[in-house]
């Protein structure tokens, strides 16, 4: 039971990490009906731009609290501008023509993003310090849950709450619920189209900063590739979930984790990634919508 | 169009200028290395002026070629190209200036090992390959309008039957003296039919599945079956993968490796036009229309009274078989293989050789695999560069060319009917 208890509980941790990158891609696609294959990429360098910011302000004496509050800041705005500025240049032209153009363009920026970082900073692994804070009085716990997946489930938590808020009680949020029904009807009614596609994007690559900041502090490292395996585990929670529902992306991602936790302390650690895999075909092939996915009606 | 103010543009173009280097500050004039733990950051502050003259040059040519493209959309004609390339195609279409290009084609393939060095025989067998495959998930993506994200998982079965086929019957094979080169003409069809049964297995869960999920299910796929090479240690040498693979033996005689990568060459070019045959006269069949109107609505589709089912197996079936040919001759050709050579990023690859040369046209395609093979073998002297530029082309190539380099043509239908009938 306890083996259980700690392999449940590290399986939220993960599954909440994978939650934040799962939304951007859920949102993204529950609007523009992408595939945004360089999400992944942009949480790589949300954790780049953490790491970069947060060695410069710890070199120049700033005390933790504060290296940590810049440096999170710093790159959930980094993220944010590269999310935005990857929308405008790679998948704006491509709005209205076939589909698998502007998975193929997402492909293209992916390849770009990777090399650029892999040429202007390392190919070398990084240790990635952690300026996350450590609880004095979760020491008699720590068998369980340590500091870190305490702090990512907290934040997880709260990000899905204002999101949620966001979503169902404000202007933009309405607009983007609009936009996704029916992007043309939408614009009919007067929603600035681009505007939202922008925002969504945005508030996307936020949070995979925010995820990639937390997750490269529980794994210490970070290195320029690892944003496409996160990026496809975060794709397969999101589709998991029903693509394009945002509750759907946060429990496939909760499904995944446990999955991949209690997969790997049951069975065999060697096929880590492969139960992700399993899990995603049982259960598209008994809903194959995803869980909370609402099943499209096809029509000619 | 109102007529453009050379300031306003100059001004857009300083503002995006700026913006880049802000965007691009911590990433390419900061440079982080971490020390025992220690994060110690470097400015190359000698970088920013680049970034901004190159952003502001970019962004200015960006928006010329979007207004270009914009124009192009607008125009029917379809301005000087579009002339040259209705001109050329009429040219093209002349029986015997066809006949003659092609016959000119193939002597120049045939000639090709003989006139270059081995080096370059082997980057054609390459391209080959790929243009196997392409032709294959063409099937797919093209005509069945299924996007298929794990077809390496296929390649994969091919190359391995082959590799199994030498580690366990090759022996056997030595020990009674029976000639091994054999083993790769009695892997080439056994893989293809492995490979379609193993296409029919994955599209059996899958036939209820439409779109991206479909997409994501065959991802998982080849990933599992990856994985489930590289942890199978014992019966298929797991993460070291299988070596020493014989290349085929010509009638009986091994051959030196030169001579042996032009025997493969030759192998190659038959399979490249036994597969465009086929892939042609797919394409022109009952079955062919019926995938085409798959691809462009399921649901009219099966109003018309088209078994989708049935469809859908084929699809798969017909795609699979081609990437199983094509393993066992880049097994051979390689003469080793590993789980590493069946990644998602080849799987995509060979997505981007469909894309970019044009999804369901079949000189598309081939164009497009011969490119996407050729063209980062010849830029190694730019190696670090290369995935980099290769990320930015594909980019370029689907903005400007959304529907490729060389398009499909629909089939179009003309009514030839008796003059001055009404």
């Amino acid at each position: 039971m306890e083996y259980f208890l700690k392999l449940f509980l590290s399986g939220t941790a993960k599954g909440s990490i994978y939650a934040l990158i799962a939304l951007g891609y859920t949102m993204v696609y529950g609007i523009v009906q992408l595939i945004n294959f360089a999400h992944g990429e942009i949480y790589m360098i949300g954790g780049f731009t953490a790491l970069i910011f947060g060695g410069f302000f710890f070199s120049k004496g700033m005390p933790v609290g504060l290296v940590l509050l810049f440096s999170v800041l710093l790159s959930i705005m980094y993220a944010a501008a590269f999310g935005f500025t990857v929308e405008k240049i790679a998948y704006r032209p491509l709005r209205g023509k076939p589909r698998l153009s502007a998975l193929i363009s997402a492909i293209g920026v992916s390849m770009v993003l990777q090399n650029f970082v892999l040429l202007s900073q390392t190919e070398k692994f990084l240790a990635f310090p952690s300026y996350l804070p450590e609880f004095k009085w979760l020491q008699p716990y720590k068998e369980y849950i340590n500091s870190t997946q305490l702090i990512i489930l907290g934040v997880t938590a709260v990000i899905m709450v204002l999101l949620t808020l966001l979503i169902k009680f404000t202007r933009i949020g309405k607009a983007m619920r609009a936009t996704a029904q029916d992007m043309h009807m939408a614009q009919l009614v007067g929603v600035d189209i681009n505007q939202v596609i922008s925002v969504t994007f945005i508030i996307g690559s936020a949070l995979a900063a925010i995820g990639g900041v937390l997750i490269c502090s529980y794994m210490g490292q970070i290195n320029y590739y690892i944003g496409f395996i996160a990026g496809i585990k975060a794709f397969v929670a999101a589709v998991l979930g029903g693509i394009g529902s945002i509750p759907g992306a946060v429990l496939g991602s909760f499904v995944l984790g446990w999955t991949e936790s209690l997969g790997t302390g049951y069975i065999s650690s060697d096929y880590e990634d492969a139960f992700a895999f399993i899990i995603l075909i049982v259960i598209l092939l008994i809903k194959p919508d995803g869980i909370l996915g609402r099943t499209q009606r096809q029509k000619v | 169009m109102k007529p453009r103010s050379i300031l306003e543009d100059i001004g857009k173009s300083l503002t995006i200028a700026v913006w880049f280097m802000v965007l691009l500050f911590p990433l390419m004039v900061m440079k982080v290395n971490v020390t025992r733990g220690v994060a110690q950051v470097q400015f190359r502050w000698n970088l920013l002026p680049f970034v901004g003259i190159a952003a502001f040059v970019l962004s200015y040519l960006w928006k010329i070629a979007l207004e270009w493209r914009e124009r192009r959309g607008n125009d029917k004609s379809g301005g000087v190209f579009g002339k040259i390339k209705t001109l050329g195609g009429a040219y093209f279409a002349k029986p015997a200036v066809r006949t003659s290009s092609l016959v000119a084609l193939l002597a120049f393939a045939i000639a090709y090992p003989f006139l270059f060095g081995m080096y370059h025989t082997n980057v054609m067998i390459t391209a080959f390959i790929y243009v196997i495959l392409a032709l294959g998930l063409n099937i797919v993506v093209g005509l069945g309008g299924l996007l298929n994200l794990g077809y390496a998982a296929f390649f994969g079965v091919g190359a391995y039957t082959y590799g199994l086929m030498w580690k366990y019957v090759g022996p056997s094979f030595v020990a009674s003296g029976i000639d091994p080169g054999w083993l790769f003409w009695i892997s080439l069809p056994m893989a293809g039919i492995i490979a379609t049964l193993f296409g029919i297995l994955l599209s059996l869960p899958v036939l209820r599945l439409r779109g991206d999920y479909l997409a994501i299910i065959t991802l998982a796929f080849g990933e599992i079956f990856r994985m489930v090479m590289q942890n199978s240690g014992n019966f298929t040498g797991g993460a070291t993968g299988i070596s020493l693979i014989p290349r085929p033996w010509f009638f009986g005689q091994k051959l030196p490796p030169t001579k042996a990568a032009i025997y493969i060459y030759f192998i190659a070019i038959v399979l490249v036009i036994l597969t465009i045959f086929v892939v042609r006269r797919i394409e022109d069949s009952r079955v062919g229309r019926a995938l085409e109107a798959m691809r462009e609505d399921e649901v009219a589709c099966e109003a018309m009274g088209i078994n989708l089912v049935k469809n859908k197996l084929i699809t798969f079936a017909l795609g699979a078989f081609w990437a199983g040919i094509a393993g066992v001759v880049m097994a051979a050709q390689t003469t080793y293989i590993n789980p590493d050579s069946f990644t998602l990023w080849e799987s995509i690859i060979i997505l981007m050789a469909v894309v970019i040369g044009g999804t369901g046209s079949i000189p598309g395609v081939i164009g497009g695999a011969i490119l996407l093979k050729l063209l980062p073998e010849y830029f190694r002297a730019l190696a670090q560069y290369r995935m980099l530029i290769y990320g930015i082309a594909m980019v370029l190539v689907i903005i400007f060319k959304p529907d490729g380099l060389i398009p499909r043509k629909r089939k179009q239908y003309t009514f030839e009917g008796k003059e001055g009938a009404k």
